[in-house]
């Protein structure tokens, strides 16, 4: 890990055994140190749950806020200051439904800011229940029977919405995932990076991936590179069912908010 | 000018260089003349949300970049604020709430004053805690007590609310604008001094994001390094007293406040727009025996004010509301608190308040 960039009398973290967030943290402060950004201006933000006690561990100015609110938080810590780098770590219940109006106003307004989504498909801090990207079928404490209602699909809705940069991985490939952050954090303008990754503790134990390798297998084989489907597919050819598209997505520039003036 | 463009005038005097704000009757002239003033102000920043959850969110971002930074709203506005009010107070976070109360609950009268969220401001959000809030009667006040809570919410790391009322503030007055205001800034964290460590005042010193400090700032209870300790009850009592003491052990010495003849028997005790009427009873009409204490800060309650007047026989409370403050007096009086609770909109006439004198001298 990298030692400049953390607080190591925080440790132990609060990540489960087998947690795939410890992974992403990894990745993004990899991607950060790449940039050469001053440690002094960089800010990480988050709202409530798993995903957002990473900037706890995170030796930086930091925001801990209230659930769904990063975002809102972090567009005022830019605004006010565009000097700053701006870096929100989120998860899919934090992001898609308490916070999906925050999160959709920032796409479209563009905003300077980089959102890591940790997708685990469940509420992982308050013990397992069913988020707005729990696939239908899939069994949760609120949803014993499975999931019956659609879930949201984060990087097209970032796209729907106005994000310069999309980007889908998981946590399995993490050197896909590190250049992707990069580009990111590199790119004016609001970019998500929606990272799928293992919950063994909530998710995978009752969704017969109770080891957290069984998950990260499954993202795997079944994380289908946007670029390849898109050369190979036939016209109109739907993804196979379980499959999900991982890849850059969209990266344009569409006007921004946040970058300071002499950029 | 009107009351709600003073608190925004006002606001700016005082530094203010963020504003985060959503249109509400009866506050929306504050955040329309924000955005038409700050984008010529260098290093000022308006930003319209996309709802009050958002706005003070972002107000709460700004002020640790060591911005100034305010927002504006009104009853369901304010009511959806609530949550991140909590974290400010949590997180000791420096900033201006201005409430333009409008008649509740719940939709209620968007375009008619009132004053029913005296104590939502107080104890709306979960949880102990203390904060300060302030109440104009007039335009002047409006300007003078926005740049005034700037000073209060840097001294103790706190947000601090202007709560107005529709009529305070679409009120139009004279008012003397002058070359400059105080400012006073949160002191500095000291050089190798914890974040959240306070000084004898309670309050630890400040420093802003970009700095250098590495603050990690959280709304779970934290120790002096802002480190998350939320299992541990002494930590959670010291901190939550702490925040509480702060400004509760400060009543006195920010006391804000009007008193006339205090040589009274009646005595009227009143903040926002029914100081306008006690003026007209005590000062103008002279009813024999009246006097009154204004407050312009109702929040933390300065009790030892009520001392003050040693012939009182009756406290007089006209207020907007069905009698908020005048519970908070009756705790502290032994003499009797007589309500002249007005919902609906219009103000206390002088009648109802002269009215209220004599029926109060019936009662005795």
């Amino acid at each position: 890990m990298r030692d400049d960039w953390l607080r190591e009398d925080r440790l132990p973290h609060i990540y489960c055994a087998g947690c795939g967030n410890g992974t992403i943290m990894n990745c993004v402060l990899e991607a950060v140190e790449r940039t050469g950004w001053d440690q002094k201006k960089t800010i990480f933000v988050s709202g409530i749950g798993c995903s957002s006690r990473a900037p706890g561990y995170i030796l930086t100015d930091s925001l801990h806020t209230t659930h769904g609110r990063a975002i809102a938080f972090a567009t005022g810590v830019k605004m006010a200051n565009p000097s700053l780098h701006v870096v929100v770590f989120t998860g899919d219940g934090d992001l898609a439904a308490i916070g999906g109006n925050h999160f959709i106003h920032a796409c479209r307004r563009n905003i300077d800011i980089t959102v890591v989504c940790m997708n685990n498909h469940i509420y992982g801090m308050t013990g397992g229940q069913g988020s707005p990207t729990t696939p239908i079928g899939k069994t949760s404490t609120t949803t014993p029977y499975g999931a019956d209602e659609a879930p949201f699909d984060l990087a097209e809705l970032a796209i729907a919405a106005g994000a310069n940069y999309v980007a889908r991985w998981t946590s399995f490939h993490v050197k896909q995932l590190t250049e992707s952050v990069l580009t990111g954090l590199n790119t004016p303008g609001f970019s998500l990076i929606e990272v799928r990754c293992q919950c063994p503790t909530s998710y995978g134990r009752r969704n017969k991936y109770r080891e957290p390798v069984d998950y990260m297998t499954y993202l795997k084989t079944h994380a289908v590179l946007k670029e390849k489907w898109e050369r190979t597919a036939a016209p109109g050819a739907e993804l196979p069912a379980d499959s999900f598209l991982v890849g850059e997505f969209v990266r344009r520039q569409r006007p921004v908010m946040g970058v300071p003036d002499e950029a | 000018m009107q009351g709600n463009i003073a608190s925004a005038e006002g606001a700016l005097a005082a530094g203010c260089t963020f504003f985060g704000g959503y249109p509400i009757t009866p506050s929306t002239e504050v955040a329309e003349h924000m955005a038409a003033r700050m984008p010529k102000i260098k290093g000022a920043c308006f930003i319209q949300m996309e709802d009050e959850i958002a706005s003070i969110a972002a107000i709460i971002g700004a002020a640790w970049t060591g911005a100034r930074s305010m927002t504006a709203t009104s009853g369901p506005g304010f009511s959806l604020m609530m949550e991140n009010i909590g974290y400010a107070v949590m997180t000791e976070t420096p900033c201006v709430i201005v409430n333009i109360q409008r008649g509740g609950p719940s939709t209620g009268q968007p375009t008619m004053a009132a004053q029913g969220d005296m104590m939502q401001v107080k104890f709306g959000s979960h949880g102990d805690y203390s904060i300060i809030a302030l109440a104009p009667s007039s335009v002047q006040e409006c300007f003078d007590l926005t740049a005034k809570a700037f000073n209060l919410a840097d001294r103790f790391r706190t947000p601090v609310f202007l709560m107005a009322d529709e009529v305070i503030g679409h009120m139009r007055e004279k008012i003397e604008i002058p070359d400059s205001v105080e400012i006073v800034r949160p002191k500095t964290l000291a050089e190798g001094a914890l974040p959240f460590a306070p000084g004898p005042d309670g309050v630890p010193g400040f420093a802003a994001f970009g700095t250098g400090r590495h603050i990690p700032v959280t709304g779970l209870t934290h120790d002096e390094r802002g480190y998350p300790d939320t299992t541990n009850p002494a930590r959670h009592e010291s901190l939550v007293r702490r925040l509480f003491s702060k400004i509760e052990d400060a009543r006195h010495d920010i006391a804000d406040y009007a008193i006339v003849n205090d040589e009274a028997e009646y005595v009227f005790v009143c903040y926002g727009a029914p100081v306008r009427t006690v003026r007209e009873v005590v000062e103008r009409l002279r009813i024999p025996d009246t006097g009154y204490l204004q407050l312009r800060i109702v929040w933390p309650f300065p009790e030892d004010l009520l001392s003050r007047f040693p012939k009182v026989k009756a406290f007089i409370v006209p207020e907007m509301n069905l009698g908020m403050m005048a519970r908070e007096i009756e705790r502290h009086v032994s003499v009797p608190v007589i309500p002249v609770s007005k919902i609906g909109g219009d103000l206390h006439t002088p009648e109802e308040l002269v009215e209220a004198v004599r029926v109060a001298g019936g009662l005795l």
